[in-house]
């Protein structure tokens, strides 16, 4: 096929992946105002670290993985796209809607940076900053790619769906299971592995700067434009449907967080607030695209309330996921994907690819539902295998923890040699010596 | 003999407090950061569920020394100024101090106030 440049969408691409390159740094905004002020910045370095390290990653030899020729239908040719050099614009992941393929591999780039950056809120204070890195890098190249190719790359999780003589082919508009799913199951193996913060349940260990949290929720959101309409990969109503999906179930579930906290804690915070924000922008991922307004509001509304009942669950069975990795992105991302077998419709400017269904609620029957409980199933295993192997070498060889001393002083200081804060480090105390 | 006034008092009736004192001719009182609980107790905040209970919270500590037959009358001003009626307004007591000197002249007693 002759590849045809379109402008218009061309630019809406380069637009849509600038706005989700944001949600790196707005991230670490987020997670960096959940923290105690003495290891923010290595909260957010945890993100920072991840924008240099996979975005190297994704142009050696990421997209080659994800998106190059099938391999077995869990990943693609790695030697493909080398570098992203040598490619012709109709191999574009794109081609179909104008879009060259350096626009396309960009606009991909910045999802798995993100991906890997969600997981830091699970190991906050105390994983050893070089380990991170390490972990990140790996867990990209044995996670992250392999389910990208598997879901999005033809693989046998999306379009080359193993089971589509029986059942629908899987819906993932934009990432419920490659993005959330994945980064929530890698979030709670690797802070069990880890172990909990000194003092977790007994110190208290409240968000140091909430101002920060409600900056990064705003700018995630206005990030995650970029990331659910982009993800139609054209400028058109559908986009549309994905922004407008986008909003109102985050509205939505912004409500019934601050709602849920109202009856059970007698305030509605500002921290739920936020978290209601993402909660939503989570939940209506994979389904941005493949649901109508009304199920919109039901996934915001169920993922609102579902994941501020979930992020307690951590007090009751011990794990320490520092800033709720679980509570939000897993249970947030498995709301979604599974609503999506109730509510999918193909009416209204919505779409879902070929082979997929109609949901329960939409005259589809229960195959979508089926399809969508599996993948969602085996997404939570193969994470979790992942994950757990590279944290179980990790810890083995180079250790993932940091000792007790850089713990308790805060990992800013002994760790990054930095503190976040004049009261905290050479503003307030003597200084002996300026070198 | 001189004797000192300590009161600690809600934070935001400090300006009320001091601007009493100097009408009734109080040249110099000592004011310090202070926590702690009387009957009002601490507060709680949730973060995410998660329920943290402060037992301390913040209150304005003033010192100021008086000569012998001022004390009751400061008291009286210190009680006025800084009084809401919600539990939580604070105390103020009043010990006999044994010298006081002025750094600057080295005067002692009353002539140091």
């Amino acid at each position: 096929m002759e590849f045809e440049l379109d402008s218009g969408n061309t630019a809406f691409i380069i637009f849509a992946a600038s706005l989700v390159f944001l949600m790196t740094p707005a991230l670490a905004f987020f997670y960096g105002g959940m923290v105690r002020g003495k290891s923010v910045l290595n909260m957010m370095m945890m993100s920072f670290g991840a924008l240099g390290l996979v975005s190297l990653i994704w142009v050696l030899y990421g997209y080659s993985v994800a998106f190059g020729t099938d391999m077995g239908g869990f990943i693609g040719n790695p030697t493909d796209f080398l570098g992203l050099q040598g490619a012709t614009d109709d191999q574009s992941l794109m081609a179909g809607t104008g879009v060259p393929f350096l626009v396309a591999a960009g606009f991909q780039l910045t999802f798995a940076v993100i991906t890997a950056a969600l997981i830091s809120g699970a190991v906050a204070d105390r994983m050893k900053f070089g380990s991170w890195l390490v972990f990140a890098g790996l867990w990209v190249t044995f996670a992250y790619l392999p389910l990208a190719h598997m879901v999005w790359g033809g693989g046998l999780l999306g379009g080359g769906w193993f089971l589509v003589d029986a059942l629908p082919i899987p819906i993932d508009f934009a990432g419920g299971t490659v993005v959330h799913i994945n980064a929530g199951v890698a979030g709670l193996v690797l802070a069990i592995v880890l172990g909990k913060r000194r003092g977790f349940g007994r110190e208290p260990m409240r968000p140091h700067n909430l101002p920060f949290v409600m900056l990064g929720a705003a700018l995630l959101w206005f990030g995650w434009f970029g990331f659910n309409a982009g993800s139609e990969f054209a400028a058109d109503g559908t986009a549309g449907r994905a922004w407008v999906n986008t909003t109102v179930a985050t509205a939505v579930a912004l409500l019934a967080w601050i709602g849920t906290e109202k009856i059970r804690d007698g305030h509605a915070t500002s921290l739920g607030a936020a978290s209601g924000v993402v909660a939503g922008l989570v939940a209506i991922t994979p389904a941005a695209a493949a649901v109508d307004t009304w199920g919109a509001i039901a996934i915001g509304l169920v993922a609102g309330v579902l994941c501020a009942l979930a992020v307690g669950l951590k007090y009751r069975f011990g794990y320490d996921d520092s800033l709720d990795v679980v509570g939000v992105h897993l249970v947030g991302g498995l709301v979604g994907t599974v609503l999506i077998g109730f509510f999918a419709t193909d009416t209204d400017a919505t779409w879902y690819p070929d082979g997929a269904a109609n949901g329960l609620l939409y005259g589809g029957g229960a195959g979508q539902l089926a399809t969508q409980v599996i993948v969602a199933v085996l997404a939570m295993v193969f994470s979790g295998l992942v994950t757990l192997v590279i944290a179980l070498v990790l810890k083995a060889t180079i250790g993932l923890r940091a000792t007790e001393e850089q713990e308790v002083s805060g990992l800013d200081l002994t760790v990054h040699g930095e503190t976040a804060y004049e009261s905290l480090g050479a503003g307030a105390r003597v200084v002996t010596e300026v070198k | 003999m001189t004797k000192l006034v300590t009161a600690v008092i809600q934070p935001h009736r400090l300006d009320d407090v001091k601007s009493a004192l100097e009408a009734a001719g109080v040249r110099g009182l000592t004011v310090s950061e202070a926590s702690g609980y009387g009957r009002q107790r601490g507060h709680t905040e949730v973060y995410r569920g998660a329920e943290y209970t402060v037992d301390l919270v913040p209150k304005v500590k003033i010192d100021v020394l008086v000569a012998d037959g001022d004390a009751a009358a400061v008291t009286e001003v210190i009680l006025r100024a800084a009084q809401t009626g919600k539990i939580g307004d604070g105390k103020v007591w009043v010990v006999p101090v044994e010298d006081v000197a002025r750094v600057r002249t080295g005067e002692h007693g009353d002539d140091a106030l």
